[in-house]
């Protein structure tokens, strides 16, 4: 078996929906989408222009789904999807898309033109138009368990880790208790601070968790590739082991695209809703702040500002979350222009941090978030997705920039109170 | 056709009978004026006219009556110009005609037999009333069927003139559920020339004019595709309708006693069928040009028009072409059609989807 | 034909038709979109509201942070067209009169200066809209044929009806019959063009507002 054009054409037909044909519907060719993509007002390159990248799948919607697109298609007026355009869109859908979403949140007719890319996105990979790395971290991520490979040795090794540097135990295959902890790959490779800031944080708000031994991955590299029946299997894994564990909630780690995957999309690829929440990593943390379990002393001195991950604030909705904790432990905390559900990607999320064939243009387009970082003076950036992390770090790098980069669990950890009685 | 001067000599010119009724060459001239605007001709036309009808043998005719009310009669005696005495003294030998003749019973008959015999080829037939082809008892005149009548009589006419909408279109006694199968006139005849003047009644000086023109010029008039005479029927009511500015600047009256009807605004609301009306009610009037409905404000009900009766109630509005309703319904029809196409292509695309495996990511001649 | 007829048939037939042709072609696009259906959100919302769409719907209309600066020609002259089309359409009152015949019932009108001023600038407003269009690297890459004739669909009426109010080039009857025309030129073309987001933007807005919405954010 292999990827077709006609199975992405299929897959096209398939996906088409009522709000993709009033988004078609509505489009006025304004052209002020483009104005909102950091891939567009960062090149110039008109072709990067948001509605621009989902012509094919416009074409399908119109042959196939309007009463004049039949007509045309009928008396052989209008060509028919060949495989030279989609390989002319493959870098359009996946090198120049991080899926961030503000396109979406400025178009005048309010089409959302992610829900769109990522729809298009399966006849892309269904037809074989999907950028091999991607295909490659997706085959690592359904055959090995991990896009990057990781195997439960890998994870173990890290949890001896920390349960030597902290002295907590880290729970694993535990039943019954308040939440299942994932990870994402880099976490476990670039970030073991993550873990073992979880661990010191939770023991002291005396909160029960564990992770699984066949779950432990959060990301979900079929939902960037766009292929529902490859993300569902990865998704699928979480669900048996939170509903075998039978754990209150999944909490979704630092990571923006695992926190879309698992909170929004998993259901609906799943075909069920969930018996258990999924919160991400921040949400969890404010409640517990709010709860009173969870106490901190003292405050960064160091001037830092907060990236927003597109995931998990423009499309997953934790925006107030990460400036309640940044209140509490920053005495010189700095907003960037847009911040919130506004705000500009790092240039590496929806699966282009993955492409090596987009790196080059990753690295042009972070000069916008370069200047907004630049703007605020600090030196310290802190955000809570472990690929913005990762991109901005080699970004920052490149652009020769002494800023470092940090993840908010870990900065909320250096001021947590902790008893030691406990 | 033959010329009408060509006439058998049995009658006199119908010059001599103006002479003797002591009829001026002053007054001949207006009626000829009169009728000459009447056709539309131009007025170099009347003095060709006078020649003509002044040399003219006055015209034999011979008028049926089958299943009618009367009403054309009691139309055509009121005509002014010109007048049924005029046109019955000067004009025309009335030689058969139910009502307005004075012999009765066979000698009746026999004054409709002796004419066709004398005038044959000749004569003009004008027929009122539809005739029922159900069953020849029916309506029946002197044993003989309305039908048989009319074959009988056609035979030797010159041309058939058939007045008034029953004996033009079937009329009133065809209308649903058309209990005595009435026909038209030209659904019997086929072989003669016939002048449609339909109207319930038709003008008084339609019928007349007509008669006039044939007199005239011995041949009948230029005929739109129902049979009538275009110079009569020509154009609609609402055409040369006075409340015509009304409508153009969307004034209707709503109901026959509101404030719009008063000040004479547009009936159309009100279900007048002027629109789709050709006759020429709104020029020539009625009673020697007094009014006609509209201007007694009520709407035309399209007498003249075929099926008059069937076309919808006579105070409902025309319909557009189609409404609203029809067209969002018509939409939504359509919609559905394509909303099931759409279906169809997109549970073939489901149904067609095989599931995606990480080796079909890619494409084997890769 | 004369002008009057010319006016008369415009009003009449024409008209008919072409409201004809809208209406069942604004019925049939709404089913085309409606009837591919949406398949129900099995994810736990964080708000569930339909309040979310309705929302969007509104404030969609406004510029977002930023944006204003960035394309201020087309805001702007967006804003003018769009607001003066609207004015024209629904609060000059000779239009009432029409709607007025035809729904049975009226509103208040603009004085008729103001309303030619509007007209002015909408007019205006889409020449410069045309020449950004044609200009601007985006938008002239996006456009096409379709652009272009729903730019004219738009541009003549208000262009037409200028000219019939101030008695130009045409004797008048003539003016409002081509005005008439012009409208019906629109009417038969919005539901199968662009023009047809006059309608869907709502929808589309309502979908952003709803998607945006149960994720907890109000877009």
């Amino acid at each position: 078996m292999s990827a077709t054009l006609a199975k992405g054409i299929n897959s096209f037909k398939d996906v088409i929906d009522a709000p993709i044909a009033s988004f078609f519907s509505s489009c006025v060719h304004c052209g002020l989408c483009a104005e909102a993509c950091l891939f567009y007002t960062e090149t110039g390159d008109a072709k990067y222009t948001p509605i621009h990248k989902l012509e094919p799948l416009r074409r399908v919607w119109q042959q196939e789904y309007t009463l004049l697109g039949k007509l045309g298609k009928a008396l052989g007026l209008s060509k028919p999807i060949t495989d030279e355009e989609l390989a002319e869109w493959e870098p359009l859908v996946y090198d120049s898309c991080t899926m961030c979403g503000r396109c979406a949140m400025v178009c005048p007719v309010g089409n959302d033109l992610t829900y769109m890319i990522r729809k298009m996105r399966e006849g892309m990979s269904a037809s074989g138009h999907a950028p091999a790395d991607l295909v490659g971290a997706t085959t690592r991520a359904v055959n090995l368990g991990s896009p990057m490979g990781i195997k439960w040795p890998a994870v173990l090794a890290q949890i001896k880790h920390v349960q030597d540097e902290t002295g907590i135990e880290v729970p694993v295959e535990k039943s019954g208790v308040d939440y299942l902890v994932l990870m994402s790959s880099m976490e476990i490779i670039n970030f073991p601070e993550y873990l073992s800031a979880l661990s010191r944080i939770f023991k002291q708000a005396g909160v029960s968790w564990t992770l699984a031994q066949d779950a432990f991955e959060a990301t979900n590299s079929g939902i960037q590739i766009g292929a529902s029946d490859l993300a569902r299997e990865i998704v699928s894994r979480i669900v048996i082991a939170a509903e075998r564990l039978k754990v209150k909630c999944v909490i979704s780690p630092e990571c923006g695209h695992a926190f879309t995957a698992l909170r929004w999309e998993g259901p609906n690829l799943m075909g069920k809703a969930y018996t258990f929440d999924v919160k991400h990593i921040l949400e969890v943390l404010d409640e517990l702040r709010s709860a009173g379990k969870l106490k901190t002393n003292g405050k960064d001195k160091r001037p830092l500002t907060y990236h927003d991950p597109c995931q998990i604030a423009r499309r997953g909705g934790v925006i107030e979350q990460p400036r309640h904790i940044l209140g509490d432990i920053a005495a010189d905390f700095r907003e960037m222009p847009d911040a919130g559900k506004m705000n500009w990607c790092c240039g590496g999320g929806g699966g282009v941090s993955a492409n090596s064939r987009a790196e080059p243009l990753r690295l042009e387009v972070f000069k916008h978030k370069k200047g907004q970082i630049e703007a605020t003076g600090v030196k310290t950036l802190v955000t809570a997705c472990a690929n913005c992390r990762i991109v901005m770090e080699e970004s920052l790098e490149h652009y020769h920039m002494k800023v470092e980069v940090i993840g908010l669990t870990e900065l909320l950890a250096e001021y947590l109170v902790e008893d030691k009685a406990l | 056709m033959k010329q009408a001067n060509q006439q058998d000599s049995q009658l006199g010119t119908v010059g001599e009978g103006l002479e003797q009724r002591g009829v001026t060459r002053r007054d001949f001239l207006k009626f000829c004026t009169a009728i000459t605007a009447m056709l539309a001709l131009p007025p170099s036309m009347v003095e060709v006219m006078a020649a003509a009808i002044s040399k003219a043998k006055r015209q034999s005719v011979i008028w049926l009556s089958f299943q009618e009310c009367t009403g054309c009669t009691e139309s055509i005696t009121r005509s002014h110009s010109p007048t049924l005495e005029n046109l019955i003294f000067d004009l025309i030998s009335l030689d058969y005609h139910h009502t307005l003749q004075a012999a009765s019973a066979e000698a009746a008959e026999l004054s409709r037999t002796q004419s066709m015999k004398e005038n044959e080829g000749k004569y003009l037939l004008i027929v009122d009333g539809s005739i029922p082809m159900g069953n020849p008892g029916y309506s029946t005149i002197a044993g003989m069927s309305n039908y048989d009548m009319l074959v009988e009589t056609a035979k030797g006419a010159a041309a058939i003139v058939a007045v008034g909408t029953c004996a033009t279109y079937g009329g009133i006694p065809k209308a649903d559920p058309n209990p005595t199968g009435a026909v038209s006139v030209g659904d019997i005849i086929k072989d003669k020339p016939i002048i449609n003047v339909p109207g319930c009644p038709p003008i008084p000086v339609v019928m007349t004019g007509v008669l006039a023109h044939f007199l005239t010029f011995g041949n009948i008039p230029e005929l739109d595709n129902l049979g009538r005479p275009k110079s009569f029927y020509g154009e609609t009511i609402h055409d040369r309708c006075y409340r015509r500015p009304f409508y153009d600047q969307g004034k209707f009256a709503q109901t026959f006693d509101d404030e719009a009807a008063r000040k004479g605004w547009c009936l159309f609301k009100l279900g007048c069928k002027g629109p789709v009306t050709y006759n020429a009610c709104a020029t020539t009037k009625w009673n020697d040009g007094t009014s006609f409905p509209i201007q007694s404000g009520h709407g035309c009900i399209g007498c003249s028009e075929p099926n008059f009766w069937d076309a919808g109630p006579l105070y409902q509005a025309l319909s557009m072409p189609a409404s609203a309703t029809t067209a969002m319904l018509g939409g939504a029809a359509a919609g559905a059609v394509i909303t099931w196409h759409n279906r169809s292509i997109k549970s073939a695309a489901k149904a067609a989807h095989s599931k995606v495996t990480v080796q079909e990511l890619t494409r084997e001649e890769k | 034909m004369n002008h009057l007829d010319l006016l008369t048939f415009a009003r009449g037939t024409a008209l008919n038709w072409a409201l004809v042709i809208f209406v069942l072609g604004i019925t049939l696009r709404l089913f085309e979109i409606f009837g591919l259906g949406r398949k129900a959100d099995l994810a736990k919302p964080r708000s569930n509201s339909c309040g979310n769409g309705w929302r969007t719907m509104f404030t969609r209309s406004l510029p977002p942070e930023g944006m204003l600066k960035r394309e201020p020609v087309t805001y702007i002259a967006g804003y003018i067209f769009h607001v003066g089309l609207l004015a024209v359409i629904f609060l000059f009152a000779p239009h009432i009169e029409f709607f007025r015949s035809f729904f049975g019932f009226g509103w208040a009108s603009l004085p008729s200066a103001l309303v030619d001023a509007l007209v002015v600038a909408s007019i205006l407003a889409l020449g410069v809209l045309l020449a950004h269009r044609l200009n601007n690297p985006v938008k002239r890459m996006l456009s096409g044929f379709g652009d272009y004739l729903a730019w004219a669909a738009t541009l003549l009426p208000l262009l037409t009806g200028y000219m019939a109010y101030h008695h130009l080039m045409f004797e008048y009857t003539l003016m409002l019959a081509l005005h008439i025309f012009s409208v019906e030129l629109l009417l038969v073309l919005l539901p199968f063009t662009k023009l047809f987001h006059t309608f869907s933007v709502f929808i589309s807005r309502w979908y952003n507002g709803d998607i945006f919405g149960r994720k907890g954010v109000a877009s």
